[in-house]
């Protein structure tokens, strides 16, 4: 049984701008004695606020609201790449997040290379990363350019390569940024039906996105955020309904 | 339930993730061990970022990674005649001890350098996914080891040349390698986190390894000091060189030697966990 938690969880991004970063500063602030001063004054972005929610195995969720509401960052802290300042999250089963086209992806490195970093990654075994390279390559139509590093690749190449990764393995909570419905419209015709197996093949799916349609085709539930706060929380089309009403 | 379909897209082993904002230092801790450990169990992921490191770094040359044996090949031998001719210097005492000293510097010196970028080099990756933090300091001291050993047979060459016969006393280095291998990984795990804050922590690295190439004994042996070699034994770059340099010459280390290398490693080492243990959820933040 997959199942998230998050108990009143907050994110803060310490702002290290300019100066503020330098060792001198710090060194000078500490002569200075006034070290925890700095600490309780550093620049802080309150990326996230007191948010509270739980989903288990079926819950489809969607993430909407404006660029910088922490849809991302919400993302991001489920995924456990951002540890909380506040609050605490839980996830059971296992995981994959699909955050970026890049997907940490090494640009110098040949599609081949990235396939076999991805699967040990995940911790495939040899036979399981040799299908892998087959599946990606098949579905992603690199050809020769398997033994080409990422860098040469055309951005389609590079979204296709990386949704191929990224769809291959089956996880029991998928998180995944809009970023997927991105490509030419070939691709997208022929993703969406690999990715409506990952999706259903998931018990816990959290999309974030500013398609509207597809989060009220995909999710059960819907999450409006604000400023990194709650804004609203309860079924996809009652909440997408009132977030397009106070948008529009 | 269709076979043939778990056969096409593997299903991800079950895991299970616990963060808390609100813990102790007993929990940090273990979280704190929990990255070492799981970053041991991948292993092969570190190994393989370590490989294609190298292998990238070459990419497109003809000799590849062998390019460091000449290049450690060509310098011994220059500084090695250029040394004889103006200090008057007996080769043979002499050249076999330059060149070791100068592999073991490389990979130590080496070392410590790209342990600044140990998390720095991955931040598209611990951007992107949650990764042990250790993963990213295996990558770096496997590298290092796999350029260390392109410059083995430039140290056979001399040895060989020169008549050096370390014998069973050389079985003395392994023990020596094992405590640089445990240093090297708290290295990158204190540098790599401490340059990631403070991005003018690289160039002071920079000079103190300068520094200490310098004032310990590579180019210069350490007998040439007489008397006032005393203050060697307060040098950590001296005795960490000492414990897998003075076997392979047919040396066995003086137990004071090994205590004092390490009595530094304990306390490097603890004061890298306590750091790594109080850093390593804010890590992220700071790529």
């Amino acid at each position: 049984m997959a199942r998230i938690v998050a108990e009143d969880i907050s994110v803060d991004f310490p702002l290290y701008h300019g100066s503020a970063r330098s060792l001198k500063k710090t060194v000078f602030a500490v002569a200075a004695g006034r070290l925890g001063e700095d600490g309780q004054r550093r620049t802080v972005v309150q990326a996230l606020r007191n948010i509270s929610f739980k989903l288990r195995s079926g819950d489809r969720l969607g993430l909407i609201g404006t660029n910088g509401a922490g849809k991302t960052t919400l993302l991001r802290t489920l995924a456990g790449i951002y540890e909380p300042v506040g609050g605490r999250v839980m996830v059971d089963g296992s995981l994959n997040a699909l955050l970026d086209t890049q997907l940490g992806m090494n640009p110098d490195l040949t599609g081949r290379e990235n396939i076999l970093l991805r699967g040990l990654y995940s911790g495939l075994n040899a036979a399981q990363i040799r299908r892998l390279e087959e599946d990606v390559q098949d579905f992603a139509e690199l050809g020769e350019f398997m033994e080409l590093p990422v860098r040469l690749y055309s951005s389609g190449m590079v979204i296709r390569l990386g949704f191929a990764l990224a769809t291959a393995v089956n996880p029991q909570v998928l998180l995944m940024d809009e970023w997927f419905m991105a490509g030419d419209i070939r691709f997208v015709a022929k993703a969406m039906g690999r990715m409506e197996n990952v999706v259903r093949g998931a018990e816990i799916l959290v999309l974030s996105s500013h398609q509207n349609q597809a989060v009220r085709d995909w999710c059960t539930r819907v999450i409006w955020l604000d400023h990194g706060r709650v804004r609203a929380d309860g079924p996809a089309s009652e909440v997408l309904d009132e977030y397009l009403s106070g948008t529009a | 339930m269709d076979q043939g379909i778990d056969q096409a897209i593997p299903m991800l082993p079950s895991a299970r993730m616990d963060i808390s904002a609100d813990v102790t230092q007993a929990g940090r801790m273990h979280q704190a061990w929990r990255d070492v450990a799981d970053g041991v169990a991948l292993w092969r992921l570190g190994f393989t970022l370590g490989w294609l490191d190298i292998k990238l770094r070459y990419r497109g040359s003809l000799l590849g990674p062998f390019w460091l044996t000449i290049s450690t090949a060509v310098w011994i031998g220059s500084m090695g005649t250029l040394y004889s001719v103006l200090f008057h210097m007996d080769l043979h005492g002499y050249l076999p001890f330059l060149a070791l000293s100068l592999v073991l510097w490389t990979a130590l010196g080496g070392l410590v350098g790209d342990a600044c970028n140990t998390f720095l080099q991955s931040e598209a990756t611990i951007r992107s996914m949650r990764m042990p933090f250790f993963v990213h300091a295996l990558r770096v001291v496997v590298r290092t080891v796999i350029a260390l050993a392109h410059n083995i047979p430039v140290i056979v060459v001399v040895f060989l040349l020169f008549g050096v016969k370390p014998g069973f006393t050389a079985l003395w280095t392994i023990p020596g390698l094992l405590l640089w291998t445990i240093d090297g990984f708290a290295a990158c795990l204190a540098l790599g986190a401490l340059c990631a804050r403070f991005r003018d922590i690289p160039p002071i690295v920079g000079s103190v390894m300068q520094i200490a190439f310098f004032i310990t004994p590579i180019m210069w042996q350490p007998q040439q000091l007489g008397a006032h070699g005393w203050w060697l034994a307060l040098n950590p770059f001296d005795v960490w060189l000492e414990v897998v340099r003075q076997p392979l010459l047919g040396i066995v280390p003086s137990l004071q030697t090994w205590e004092a290398a390490l009595g530094f490693s304990l306390a490097f080492c603890a004061l890298t966990w306590l750091l790594f243990v109080r850093v390593r959820g804010r890590l992220a933040f700071w790529m």
